[in-house]
């Protein structure tokens, strides 16, 4: 038998990296914090309430986290006009014949685990897969959904104009109830992506041994040679 | 109730009620401050009472319980309910005026015929559209057919409370009679809403004194409803606010952080999600407000409060999926779901690709021992 050679690429770029952790970092403290305003402990003093502040701090740490949020969320909107061919805007609409036909395959064959016959090196993904593209896309729309709600929320309490700017969506929307409400659930679909995400994440990084998990810090993923040849 | 052609002045037909002139001045100054305008106005507002004609008013009422006319008339100041509307202007309202029956309706054809195009439309109640309407008649025709006559001639429209401007309790899912809110209906004509369950008296002399004396709408906001009033949550005025920002809540109504006074968020309180003048006008002359007597605020002014969760919990309700299925309740459905879902698929790789990973590993060993060789 040859040797199988392996090589390494340079993927994911250093813009993409820092969005994916800040990101992630945010989607926790909006989730922790966004728990707590909904549904704060009980705490039993004797304080006054001028000696407290926790749940304005609370408040504080969401409002401040929804801000970064918003930050990277730009970098990365940036990034996918100016980054490398796996960072691109394309990658996330993935609707023309190639796109359609890997998301086929992906679905039957890293979803529903049908053996491929003859496993082709082109089907191996190098950047996101369709499928993953696709909800990417989706994370992408519900973040929309969490800042147009969140910052419409916020406007009221608001003294600049970037959170005015989003003053009409409860307005639309029929209320402030109807928004939290949209807000509350779009947390959990959020939560929803991340799940399946992360565990399709290690499943790859399993099955495949690319260095999938590592390559979000590194920035580098392996790929047998070969997969190189056929393109 | 038709009045004489010679069309007096709100400052004349005051005068005539044995009210002196520092009693009118009193009241421009009552209204300028209820309007939050500048000192100024109390002036512009006085003038324009002087000089201008009344302007007729048409009050209807619809699906609604008439707490919105209660409110109204124990508003703070006497001239408002007692002269601007009963005395003066107000030619046509089921509730208050003396006439009935066919009188009242000969009354109400009067004014619009001679005042089209000028007189102002009140609407208390919302109206029903289900089963052709039937369920709101009033002098052999619908709510919906009334409304329509009525409008058609109005300069513009003033939606009492919440049935008016969205529905209120009438219209609560599965809304049987089809209770629907005015501006839902009438497209063509400035409407402003003035919602709450009753909305605060002072609000209503407010708003409706700036249409007669100013002859044209309060400035409203992207709901319609005047900024004055409504531009605030009742949250941002509540005097118990340092509570919520300390983190100190009533656990139920009848505990130590109860009877402390702290933040009623936990027990259910809607307020920061009520755009309302609760927190600062108050109720009853200023005399106190539900969250300063114990009870948080429901949402009365605010369109599907009756829909939007329980009133005594902080839950984020959905209609259509059951009373007690939550965002929270179905998230956890969900996110099991998901966990179940990826244990199956974990399992099933686990089995369908060991051949894989066999093979990957023995050409891993077959790689090293080229290498080492
Ligand atoms: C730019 C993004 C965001 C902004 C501006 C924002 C803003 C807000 C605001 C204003 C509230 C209401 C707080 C109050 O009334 O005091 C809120 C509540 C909440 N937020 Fe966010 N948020 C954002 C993103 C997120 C994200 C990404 C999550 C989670 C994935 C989240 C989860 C929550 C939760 C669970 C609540 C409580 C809702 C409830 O009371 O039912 N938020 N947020
Ligand atoms: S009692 Fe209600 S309105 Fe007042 S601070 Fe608490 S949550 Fe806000
Ligand atoms: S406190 Fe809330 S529920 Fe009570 S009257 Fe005011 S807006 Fe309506």
């Amino acid at each position: 038998m040859k040797t199988q050679d392996y090589k390494r690429l340079y993927i994911w770029e250093g813009p993409v990296r820092i969005f994916h952790w800040i990101n992630a970092l945010c989607i926790l403290t909006l989730t922790i914090t966004g728990f707590l305003i909904a549904d704060p402990p009980a705490i039993m003093s004797g304080d006054e309430a001028s000696h407290r502040y926790w749940f304005g701090i609370v408040r504080f740490i969401h409002f401040t986290a929804a801000y970064l949020f918003v930050a990277v969320m730009i970098l990365r909107i940036y990034w996918a006009f100016a980054g490398n061919r796996y960072a691109h805007w394309r990658n996330f609409l993935p609707f023309n014949k190639k796109g359609l036909q890997n998301m086929l395959h992906v679905l039957k064959h890293d979803i529903l685990l049908i053996p491929e016959r003859k496993p082709g090196l082109s089907s191996v993904n190098i950047g996101h897969n369709a499928v993953a593209g696709l909800a990417y896309l989706l994370m992408f729309l519900l973040a929309l959904v969490m800042v147009f709600t969140g910052f419409g929320l916020f406007s009221n309490n608001a003294s600049w104009w970037f959170p005015k700017m989003f003053a009409w969506v409860p307005a639309a929307l029929g209320g402030d109830f109807m928004a939290r409400t949209i807000h509350h659930l779009s947390m959990w679909l959020i939560w929803f992506i991340v799940f399946v995400h992360v565990y399709l994440v290690l499943f790859h990084d399993w099955m495949e041994s690319n260095g999938e998990v590592s390559s979000m810090i590194s920035g580098f993923k392996f790929f047998k040679k070969e997969r190189f040849k056929e393109e | 109730m038709v009045k004489s052609d010679k069309r007096e002045t709100y400052f004349d037909a005051i005068i005539k009620m044995g009210y002196t002139r520092r009693d009118f001045m009193k009241f421009a100054t009552f209204m300028a401050a209820y309007m939050g305008l500048k000192t100024s106005a109390i002036a512009q507002i006085a003038d324009a009472l002087e000089n201008t004609p009344r302007v007729p008013v048409i009050w209807e009422h619809y699906q609604e319980c008439t707490c919105c006319s209660e409110s109204f008339i124990r508003s703070d100041h006497p001239i408002v309910a007692d002269i601007i509307l009963d005395k003066i202007s107000l030619d046509y309202t089921e509730t208050l005026m003396a006439a009935a029956g066919e009188q009242a309706e000969a009354a109400k054809h009067a004014t619009m015929e001679k005042y089209h195009g000028e007189y102002i439309l009140c609407v208390e109640g919302s109206v029903p559209l289900k089963d052709d309407g039937q369920y709101c008649c009033i002098a052999g025709k619908t709510a919906l057919e009334q409304l329509k006559e009525a409008a058609a001639g109005a300069k513009a429209i003033i939606a009492w409370g919440s049935c008016a401007s969205n529905g209120c309790v009438q219209s609560a899912y599965p809304n049987p009679t089809g209770a629907t809110p005015i501006h839902k209906i009438i497209k063509d004509k400035p409407i402003v809403k003035v919602p709450g369950c009753p909305p605060i008296g002072e609000v209503m002399a407010g708003v409706i004194v700036h249409v007669l004396t100013f002859g044209t709408l309060p400035e409203l906001d992207r709901i319609g409803r005047p900024k004055a009033f409504y531009a605030k949550r009742v949250h941002d005025s509540c005097y118990r606010r340092p509570y919520y920002d300390a983190g100190l809540f009533a656990e139920h109504f009848d505990d130590e952080n109860a009877r402390k006074g702290y933040c009623l968020y936990k027990v259910g309180c809607k307020g920061p999600m009520t755009y309302n003048a609760c927190g600062s006008m108050r109720w009853n002359n200023g005399v106190s407000y539900p969250i300063q007597s114990g009870h948080g605020c429901i949402g009365c002014s605010e369109e599907n409060f009756w829909d939007n969760g329980p009133l005594y919990e902080r839950l984020t309700g959905l209609k259509g999926f059951g009373i007690e299925s939550t965002a929270d309740k179905i998230g956890m459905g969900v996110t099991g779901a998901v966990a179940a879902g990826i244990g199956v698929h974990a399992i099933a790789s686990a089995v369908a690709k060991r051949k894989a990973k066999r093979a990957q590993r023995a050409e891993g060993k077959t790689n090293e021992e080229e290498l080492k060789a």
